[in-house]
């Protein structure tokens, strides 16, 4: 079995904010080997992108508070680094692509300035020269498939379509060549006729880098068809992770179930909103399973202690006393 | 290119507002109260000496013929006679007017550069105690009157410490530099006169923090919330994740678009400042054009009042150009947007 690339482990971070903390993430657990192409699911607003941005360390603190946990990058812890060796990961070892592209482009600066300083800064071992930067960036801008790279360059992201900011943030991602590749629901905000050729054109990428992936999504038509591995989230934790057609075939948390029946049949697309209850408030969250006031099979233990993951078969843990021993 | 028809537009609508700035202040100093004849040539002349003068200043026309000859003059550069100081309009104003914006030009380089190095420094710092004094001064500092501050500096550094001149632009015993552009600083250093420079410098500093400080507390805090806004988007945590050192983001990413609320109020602030000139001149005795304004109004000086009210208007529309510019130049989505809009 390939080694651990990403290692997180009992991640609690909140947001202060005015009359109160969010305590959002609650002890997330998640693990990417070498090589694996991994999937998150979960509703909106369950913490996938503070998860995802924690592992850069690019969560903006204040409000964000780190409270406890770690995060392991090839056995490093993340948390711990010192400013050079922040930087080496951030540089080398994980680039992110973000869910909205309008807003992770500086709207004052030309898509070159902005793509040409990711490969600049990115590269903290050699110092590349003037006009390789540059030809690195137009051959970035060829790989996700944007005509006319040299005037891409002189945009900015005001004159580009919203498909296409999201191919250079894209480009701005594989350019740097990480080893582990974050794509945080990387068509959500773009228009419905696009995201199916932009979702194509990354899933190539993905095969052809052969790098670690996570994805982040909405759609488990996606993570059915790309992934090895899939963490279902619910509040800020992780429920349950398995190997992708174990837990098709096989889902074991109650809200894996629900999850899973929620979807249309035919399509395979998206997290509907056939659950009941709402996503607990962060400032007051529910004590013991967060899920407890909208699980179906609640017991008394479930109010009053969070269930750790339980180990069920190869590779397939559930966070729930029903398969507690 | 773009720079030349974006300057031609300006300047196109520019006439149109000056214009009808004209009609506006002609008519308001022509319809206040006071025979404007009687009170040039004072209560005991006789009548056929007011109406002479009447005719002569064509002021028994209609309003429109008035305001006609108002206008050919003008557009000649003449602005009619002061019955005040019985000179033309133009030559007064050339004698008042450099001392007001050397005093403006000052305070207004203080408020901005200050301005926005303190809401900076707030911004890097935030919430510590810095951040927290400079909060708490630029807020006293948006809400005191500059006459305030003048009076406090005054009395302050002025009598009780008696560390800088009170009252003019030079000290009795400093011999005036050869007058080229007017702003006596400036005039020194062309002669190479430093005695004059910095004792013209120390005139300058107390009624020009006294102006500048409405507005640069107000910059301050601009700065500091659009900066600490800016942070938390996005595009700052991409260019983090993409390594970017911290002293890049700040200086070049973050600092750019985060000016540019406070340079589109600069234009704003000039203008208030500008009006505040009028109670510190008063304060600092600052030989400029207050005190001349304020006895034009008082003596129904009517070109005297058109004038000095026409050239704040040029002055105000010039500042504005000024900082249209600069704010397109920061920030693409308003250069583009206008072309698009074409
Ligand atoms: N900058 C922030 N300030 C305050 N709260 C935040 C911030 N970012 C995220 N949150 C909170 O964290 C929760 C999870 O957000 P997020 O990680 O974006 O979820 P997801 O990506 O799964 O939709 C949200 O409910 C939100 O209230
Ligand atoms: S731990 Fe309890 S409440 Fe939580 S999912 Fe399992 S059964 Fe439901
Ligand atoms: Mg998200």
């Amino acid at each position: 079995m390939a080694e651990a690339l990403l290692e997180i482990r009992e991640l609690h971070i909140g947001f202060e904010v005015y009359g109160g903390t969010l305590k959002v993430l609650n002890g997330v657990d998640l693990m990417v080997r070498e090589g694996e192409k991994v999937g998150l699911v979960g509703e909106t607003g369950c913490g996938k992108t503070t998860t995802a941005k924690s592992t850069l360390r690019i969560l903006p603190m204040p409000p964000a508070r780190i409270s406890r946990g770690e995060i392991l990058f090839r056995g490093a812890d993340i948390l711990k680094m010192g400013p050079k060796e922040i930087r080496r990961v951030q540089g080398q070892g994980i680039s992110m692509i973000f869910q909205d592209p309008t807003a992770a482009l500086n709207p004052v600066f030309t898509i070159g300035e902005q793509l040409m300083d990711a490969i600049r800064y990115s590269n903290s071992q050699e110092a590349l020269g003037r006009r390789e930067i540059r030809a690195r960036a137009i051959q970035a801008l060829k790989d996700v498939a944007l005509p006319d790279p040299e005037r891409i360059l002189e945009c900015y992201p005001i004159q580009l379509s919203g498909g296409m900011r999201q191919r250079v943030c894209i480009a701005m991602a594989i350019a740097t060549e990480a080893e582990l590749l974050i794509a945080d629901e990387p068509t959500t905000s773009l228009d419905v006729t696009i995201q199916a050729q932009v979702l194509r054109l990354l899933g190539n990428l993905v095969q052809e880098k052969e790098a670690s992936t996570i994805l982040i999504t909405h759609s488990l038509g996606i993570v059915r068809e790309w992934t090895d591995r899939v963490y279902v989230m619910y509040a800020g934790g992780m429920v349950e992770a398995a190997k992708t057609r174990e837990i098709f075939a096989r889902p074991l948390h109650p809200y894996t179930q629900l999850l899973m029946r929620a979807v249309p049949k035919l399509t395979g697309e998206g997290i509907a909103e056939g659950i009941p209850g709402r996503i607990p408030d962060y400032l007051n969250p529910p004590p013991g399973c967060r899920f407890h006031p909208r699980c179906p099979y609640a017991m008394p233990i479930c109010a009053q202690e969070r269930p750790p993951f339980f180990p069920r078969g190869e590779d397939h843990q559930v966070a729930c006393f029903l398969y507690k021993g | 290119m773009r720079l030349l028809i974006f300057l031609a537009r300006r300047l196109g609508y520019s006439i149109f507002v000056l214009l009808g700035l004209s009609i506006l202040v002609f008519l308001i100093a022509r319809v206040m109260p006071g025979d404007p004849a009687r009170m040039a040539m004072g209560p005991r002349a006789p009548e056929w000496v007011v109406e002479r003068f009447r005719t002569e200043m064509h002021l028994d026309k209609p309003l429109y013929v008035q305001y006609y000859y108002w206008l050919r003059d003008a557009l000649q550069g003449k602005f009619g006679l002061s019955i005040y100081t019985r000179r033309d309009v133009s030559q007064d104003i050339g004698e008042f007017f450099p001392a007001t914006m050397e005093l403006a030009l000052f305070a207004g380089i203080i408020m901005g550069v200050f301005g926005i190095v303190l809401g900076v420094v707030s911004a890097r710092y935030a919430n510590s105690w810095i951040d927290n004094s400079v909060r708490v001064i630029t807020y006293m500092g948006v809400v005191t009157p500059a006459y305030v501050f003048a009076i406090l500096f005054l009395l302050l550094f002025g009598y009780v410490l008696n560390l800088l001149p009170t009252t003019g632009r030079l000290s009795p015993g400093v011999p005036a530099p050869p007058t080229r552009t007017g702003l006596v600083t400036l005039d020194s250093l062309l002669a190479g006169n430093f005695t004059a420079f910095f004792d013209a410098l120390k005139h300058l500093i107390m009624p020009g923090i006294a102006l500048a400080l409405g507005g640069l507390s107000q910059e301050a805090r601009i700065t500091r919330a659009s900066i600490t806004e800016n942070l938390q988007r996005d595009f700052i945590a991409l260019e983090r994740s993409q390594a970017i050192p911290e002293r890049v983001i700040m200086s070049k990413y973050l600092l750019k678009l985060s000016l540019i609320p406070t340079v589109s109020i600069l234009g704003l602030d000039f203008a208030s400042l500008l009006g505040n000139a009028f109670l510190v001149e008063m304060i600092f005795n600052w030989p400029g054009m207050s005190r001349y304004g304020i006895h034009a109004m008082l003596t129904k000086d009517l070109n005297a009042i058109v004038a000095v009210i026409m050239i704040f208007g040029v002055i105000f529309i010039t500042v504005n150009i000024i900082v249209d510019l600069v704010v397109s130049w920061l920030d693409p989505r308003i250069r583009l947007g206008a072309e698009r809009a074409k």
